[in-house]
């Protein structure tokens, strides 16, 4: 009676998203109309922004990272984990990828396979302190992670100091790790027509991780372990599930995945880690998961519009419109889906009990303390 | 075992202090509807309490006492119908409202703060009357000399028992000065001797001029301390009766429509082949203090054994223990002739034992998941849940679909989510599911608490079916009747030692609560064959 | 009236969680000054009883202890408040434009209004929505970090001294000290003395040129203690925290109680914060609060959430903050041997109680420190900027499994859903 691809059903979970961004596009609006802005030129500024080839290469590259760290999030938050320390995990992993990969000279795909497994382990293991801490001590990954956060940057600053493994950087008074060699680098994708500038590569990987993101959790055993420890972690323990070892795992799990997170700059563009690579994506993929809901898709269309965002940012300065404008618009987002979320989740329990009630009535014409 | 009848019709006569025979209803319930997503809580409902006596609601599980008490108490709004209270109508918003007119609640689930003390739990949302400090903690000492309650102020209520929790939230009614107490199955975690004491504390408090309304689904209590009896059920008043007037049978056809179903075993099927061996079984909490002690028996094949106890000595951890989710200090558990100690949960599992958890919504479910999913729950290693590391979607579905059938779970489907169904479903559902896969070993804690009597008899037929089988059961139960009547056999733990062993075939409720509370040293109750074991 | 004392419970309780009175807590103290003067003698690192080194140690503390009583504010009624750090950033931007403006008393009224404004929209969506505390938290950390971004482009940038990332410089408040004892103190510090100069230094530092704010901040500590534990309204808020149901059948209303509770707990964060901008640096700056906010929550879970204890957390935090910044390397270095020497002192503690495998863990710990400590002259600067951090990881570890939050704390709530 009730069908497992119930369009209504979609149609409920389409509107929690789509009524956020109608929300947080308002409250931007009543910004910039307070500021003396049109909110609808500045909106079509953006869009025009974005169609530019060149500028959608930019939007994909920005947003195959952000995809790879809100996926590496969304494994944490699908078992009530909070990995707020994706941040510290990729630099850390990215620094000391770049180091292994700077190093040796081998043959293209052994050098690449190298450099990410360098990584995901790199990223796993700083992961894994927190998991471990939680497993063993009882301390809140939350605080643990952000703590580690701060650790790895202060250690990545005294790895990458000329007395350990940074050079100067060529034709700039910045230092790095010493560059990749063209056998450890990957190559770019053509992808948008009318643009020499090509999509990074490991925008291949990223896709990969996302499908296995989904058959790990949806079709496996461990999956379902997780899922069910996520959902109520005393049920799993009764079932069977040994939450501590499920937290172990799921925490090396979310930091493998951070570690990819540097990988689409360090293998397609920098061939280097210097002081000025990207920080602060692992917050990012924080809002990202959120905004997805955790599916990979949902991930997928939310780094997009946070990428779209980032960039369109850069234009509204030349509109005289401040562009941390932008960072109001992200933060508003993020709180209205999560609150869109709660309520459709609680409509959709209540929506359910009525009709299981109406159902059951229904059936029930016949006698029913017949069991007796 | 309505011996108490007489006592009741003498207190009825003596009742009628200041307030006279003619007074308005202490309570008056007219037309009360309220309607919950899917289902209809309580519908017409027409109910009138006199002053200055103890009026019981009875009905079974899932009948809408409760959404009634909640209603009169201001936790819920009705959605039609009024509430007169003292002759004048009344709107609660909130409990406060309903506090304001006198009414105080009794709750089922005790309505304590564990990390709070006695006198901070009792002041809280009525600090104007006597402020937080010295002069509560003397109105406190007051009202419990009063009635006999027996109640320390500055103890923590995370260190008390039941019967004194219950105390305390007794004297947090009267604190407020309320005259209308609701009690909402106050007798459900006590043992006879201390559901004789509430009767004695009840029928204080009609002396005084107080007026109780009390909930129950145990009839036999209800006509040993009611003035009057109201009957609920599916959710409307069915009849409204004096106690000395109708029987404990008549009153169950009232009911539920029929007789009530009677836990019972027919012939023994106990072979000699031991299925559970616990031998010297201790485990310590994390600060040290022994939980379980020296614990041992063993389970046969085909055998119930029913483990008796109040809430809170030991029962929990020893489920928890056999289960592999409580590391053990000492001691062994064999089952089936292999030593499981040193297995996690899971493999156990896998060696045949099937779990029926206390709280069934905590333990036994995932509430946000489909039926389905439910079922792979507690077997995500053995078929038909999964293939290897994958999870046989079709398999699973399909095995839901023969258990929603053979166990009578009422549902439209196995996608709806677990929390849509009722208790009882639920329930039938978690039993089909741990009776899948032939189990050698079931562990059950309250298999039917909380359920219907339709789910009820039906559980009690598939345990039965199962001893009948072979299956060996370890059952732990709050309610007597249950636990006398489908056991092979029975012990009773105290303080986390088995304290006696008792013969179901003989004893009585009243003597199994005297054992269960340490009280006469059990030794004219129990049978002795191990009551050298007794020692405290 | 509800001012009643009631110290029976109070204390039974507290022993129970702790196991600590005034008398040993004291004896802890002295102790603890006594180990200091060890460690300063053997290495020479003069700046850790300094009265510098004590003075920033309060100056740190104030922002992180204001953060952790946001925190305990927050979780006594229930809410897990990770948002604090997006607060605290509203409080730094809030108090340094009304202070700018408006003098650095209005600056720190603003500051708390402003960091109650980000409780308020945590409150909103924890309570009212019932959105998971943590998602909440995070999603007000961006906004937080968003709004004043934006409001610095339109509210600083083309004032003197002023830009997109920064305030123009700030007014502070007026300092005090307790009247002649700078001078004598300063004297004895000066000798170099075995424990008395170490005693002097750490009172000189506490007693000389306080800010009336760091004064004021200090105040709302007992004062915490005596609402939330002596009146009640502190008995209704925690109710809230441990059993709501049970408040709300006795006719509290938890919404209203947890709306106080986390805009209160918004406001001492926001005063955390515009402490950071008017008297720690005398400046707004983008990212000035660093993490403070989340260090202020592990300081009031290190304090077992109980006001006394999250402000000997925050003391530890500052101190070992302050010490960075006073001959970092050398000072940090000075503090391993402390810290072996602690070790040493729980493994005595530990072969004391008939524990010895605990005790040779203890012993183990210790040789390692020893290890380290003794072929180094000093840490390096890049770790030394994460020593806070890193304690806050080592003592949660230690602690964490003997601490007991508010039982109902972080569980989404509402109204007329009890079992």
């Amino acid at each position: 009676m009730i069908s497992r691809f119930d369009p209504r059903r979609l149609l409920v979970g389409l509107a929690a998203p789509v009524l956020a961004v109608l929300f947080a596009f308002g409250i931007t609006s009543l910004v910039l109309v307070a500021t003396g802005h049109n909110p609808f030129s500045t909106l079509s500024t953006m869009l025009d922004h974005a169609a530019k080839p060149r500028n959608q290469v930019l939007i994909i590259n920005l947003a195959t990272t952000y995809y790879l760290s809100a996926l590496a999030v969304a494994i944490g938050f699908r078992m009530n984990l909070f990995n707020i320390g994706v941040d510290g995990q990729y630099r850390l992993a990215a620094m000391l990828a770049a180091v292994v990969g700077g190093a040796v000279h081998l043959p293209a795909v052994i050098h690449v396979t190298l450099i990410v497994l360098t990584a995901m382990v790199v990223g796993a293991l700083w992961a894994g302190i927190a998991g471990l801490l939680k497993a063993t001590r009882g301390v809140s990954e939350v605080i643990s992670t952000i703590m580690l956060n701060v650790i790895a940057t202060g250690v990545v600053a005294y790895l990458l100091t000329p007395e350990i493994f940074a050079v100067p950087v060529a034709g700039s008074n910045n230092i790095g790790t010493k560059p990749i060699p063209a056998s450890g680098q990957m190559p770019g994708l053509p992808l948008i027509p009318d643009t020499p500038s090509k999509v990074f590569g490991f925008i291949i990987v990223a896709a990969i991780a996302g499908a296995a993101y989904w058959v790990l959790l949806e079709r496996t055993r461990f999956g379902f372990d997780l899922r069910a420890t996520g959902q109520s972690e005393s049920a799993a323990v009764a079932s069977g599930v040994n939450v501590r070892q499920m937290i172990i795992y799921a925490m090396l799990i979310s930091g493998a995945v951070a570690g990819l997170v540097g990988m689409p700059q360090l293998l397609g563009d920098s061939y280097q880690y210097s002081l000025d690579f990207p920080a602060g994506l692992g917050f990012t993929g924080i809002a990202i998961a959120l905004l997805g809901r955790n599916h990979p898709v949902g991930i997928a269309i939310g780094a997009l519009l946070w990428a779209f965002l980032d960039g369109a940012s850069n234009i509204l300065d030349f509109q005289g419109i401040a562009p941390e404008i932008v960072k109001i618009m992200q933060g508003g987002l993020v709180l209205s889906v999560v609150v869109a979320y709660e309520l459709v989740r609680r409509y959709r329990l209540a929506a359910e009990q009525r009709r299981v009630g109406r159902a059951l009535a229904r059936t029930a014409a016949e006698p029913e303390g017949a069991t007796a | 075992m309505a011996r108490k009848g007489e006592g009741i019709r003498i207190s009825s006569e003596t009742t009628a202090p200041a307030v006279g025979a003619d007074a308005a209803p202490a309570v008056e319930l007219h037309g009360i509807t309220k309607r919950f997503p899917g289902v209809v809580a309580n519908h017409d409902i027409d109910i009138e309490v006199r002053r200055g006596t103890v009026h019981a609601i009875v009905g079974e599980n899932g009948a809408g006492k409760s959404t009634l008490m909640k209603i009169l108490y201001g936790m819920q709004r009705p959605d039609e119908g009024s509430i007169v209270v003292d002759g004048q109508a009344a709107t609660f918003h909130s409990p406060s409202d309903a506090i304001g007119r006198g009414i105080g609640m009794v709750h089922q689930h005790f309505m304590l703060a564990d990390y709070l003390t006695v006198l901070e739990n009792v002041v809280l949302g009525a600090e104007g009357l006597h402020g937080i400090g010295a002069a509560a903690r003397r109105r406190i000492k007051e009202i419990s000399d009063q009635y006999g309650l027996g109640v320390q102020p500055d103890r923590m209520v995370e260190d008390l028992g039941v019967g004194d929790r219950q105390r305390v939230e007794i004297l947090k009614v009267l604190y407020r000065g309320a005259h209308i107490l609701i009690l909402d199955e106050p007798t459900a975690v006590l043992v006879p001797q201390e559901v004789d004491e509430l009767f004695a504390n009840l029928r204080e408090l009609k002396r005084e001029g107080l007026t109780v309304i009390f909930i129950s689904h145990k009839l036999d209590e209800v006509l040993s301390v009611a003035d009057w009896i109201t009957v609920i059920r599916r959710g409307t008043t069915v009849a409204s009766v004096d106690p000395p007037s109708v029987t404990a049978r008549e009153l169950a056809h009232l009911m539920v429509g029929s007789e009530l179903p009677v836990p019972e075993l027919r012939e023994s099927t106990v072979t000699d082949q031991p299925i559970l061996q616990v031998t010297g079984l201790t485990v310590r909490s994390p600060e040290g203090r022994a939980v379980l002690e020296d614990v041992s028996f063993t389970i046969h094949r085909g055998e119930v054994l029913g483990l008796a106890g109040v809430e809170g000595n030991g029962q929990a951890e020893l489920v928890e223990a056999i289960m592999g989710m409580r590391p053990i200090d000492t001691g062994e558990i064999v089952l089936a002739g292999k030593t499981v100690s040193a297995w996690d949960t899971r493999r156990r599992r896998d060696a045949g034992i099937g779990y029926i958890p206390e709280d069934r919504q905590r333990h036994g479910l995932l509430l946000e998941a489909p039926l389905w999913e439910n079922r792979v729950l507690g077997h995500q290693t053995t078929r038909p849940n999964v293939k290897g590391p994958w999870i046989d979607r079709a398999g699973a579905r399909a095995d839901t679909r023969r258990i929603v059938s053979a166990y009578d779970v009422r549902t439209p489907g196995i996608d709806v989510l677990a929390s849509s169904l009722s208790g009882g479903n639920q329930q039938k559902l978690i039993v089909g599911r741990e009776m899948s896969g032939d189990p050698v070993l079931l562990v059950a804690a309250h298999p039917t608490r909380g359920v219907d009597v339709g789910a009820q008899a039906f559980i009690w037929d598939q345990l039965r079916a199962a001893r009948a089988n072979g299956l060996a059961v370890l059952m732990i139960s709050a309610d007597l009747d249950e636990l006398i009547g489908m056991s092979d056999s029975l012990k009773v733990m105290l303080r986390g030692r088995l304290v006696a062993d008792v013969d179901p075939q003989t004893v009585t409720p009243e003597e199994l609560g005297s054992a269960m509370t340490g009280a006469g040293d059990s030794a004219d109750s129990a049978d002795s064959a191990e009551s050298g074991e007794a020692t405290q | 009236m509800s001012a009643t004392l009631a110290p029976g419970p109070e204390t039974v309780s507290r022993q129970r969680l702790t196991g600590l009175t005034w008398q040993t807590t004291a004896l802890g103290a002295l102790g603890l000054i006594l180990l200091l003067s060890v460690v300063r003698l053997v290495t020479g690192a003069d700046d850790i009883t300094s009265s510098g080194t004590t003075a920033a140690a309060l100056g740190l503390a104030v922002p992180i202890g204001m953060a952790g009583l946001g925190g305990l504010w927050s979780e006594r009624a229930g809410v897990v408040n990770i948002g604090l750090e997006g607060m605290m950033i509203l409080g730094t931007w809030c108090g340094a434009w009304a202070g700018y403006h408006w003098g650095p008393w209005a600056g720190l009224v603003a500051g708390a209004v402003g960091g109650a404004l980000g409780g308020l929209l945590h409150a909103i969506a924890t309570v009212s929505f019932g959105v998971d505390h943590i998602v909440s938290g995070v999603a007000i950390n961006i906004l937080g970090l968003g709004v004043t971004q934006f409001l610095s482009v339109l509210a600083f940038e083309g004032e003197p001294g002023g830009s997109t990332t920064q305030s123009p410089p700030l007014k502070d408040f007026p300092t005090v000290s307790l009247p002649g004892l700078s001078d004598p103190l300063h004297t004895l510090e000066e000798k170099g003395w075995f424990f008395v100069s170490d005693v002097a230094g750490i009172l000189r530092g506490l007693t000389t040129n306080v800010s009336l704010f760091t004064l004021i901040a200090v105040i709302l500590v007992p004062a915490t203690f005596f609402v939330l534990w002596r009146t009640a309204f502190g008995l209704r808020l925690r109710s809230c925290g441990e059993n709501p149901g049970a408040a709300e059948s006795l006719g509290v209303n938890v919404y209203k109680y947890k709306y106080i509770a986390v805009m209160a707990s918004g406001a001492f964060a926001g005063i955390g914060g515009a402490f950071l901008s008017i008297v720690a640096a005398g400046i707004y700056r983008e990212g000035q609060t660093a993490g403070r906010g989340f260090i202020g929550l592990a300081a009031m879970i290190f304090g077992n959430w109980r006001p006394a204890g999250l402000a000997a957390g925050a003391g530890l935090f500052g101190y070992t903050d302050a010490l960075q910044l006073r001959r970092g390397g050398e000072s940090v270095h000075a503090l391993l041997l402390l810290v072996a020497l602690i070790l040493v002192a729980v493994a005595i503690w530990h072969a004391i109680r008939g524990r010895p495998k605990a005790a040779l863990i203890a012993v183990g710990a210790a040789a390692v420190v020893f290890v380290i400590f003794i072929p180094t002259n000093s840490v390096p600067g890049q770790f030394t900027s994460f020593a806070p951090h890193l304690a806050t990881l080592l003592v949660l570890s230690i602690s964490a499994q003997r601490l007991r939050m508010p039982k109902a704390d972080g569980r989404p709530y509402r109204r007329g859903e009890q079992h």
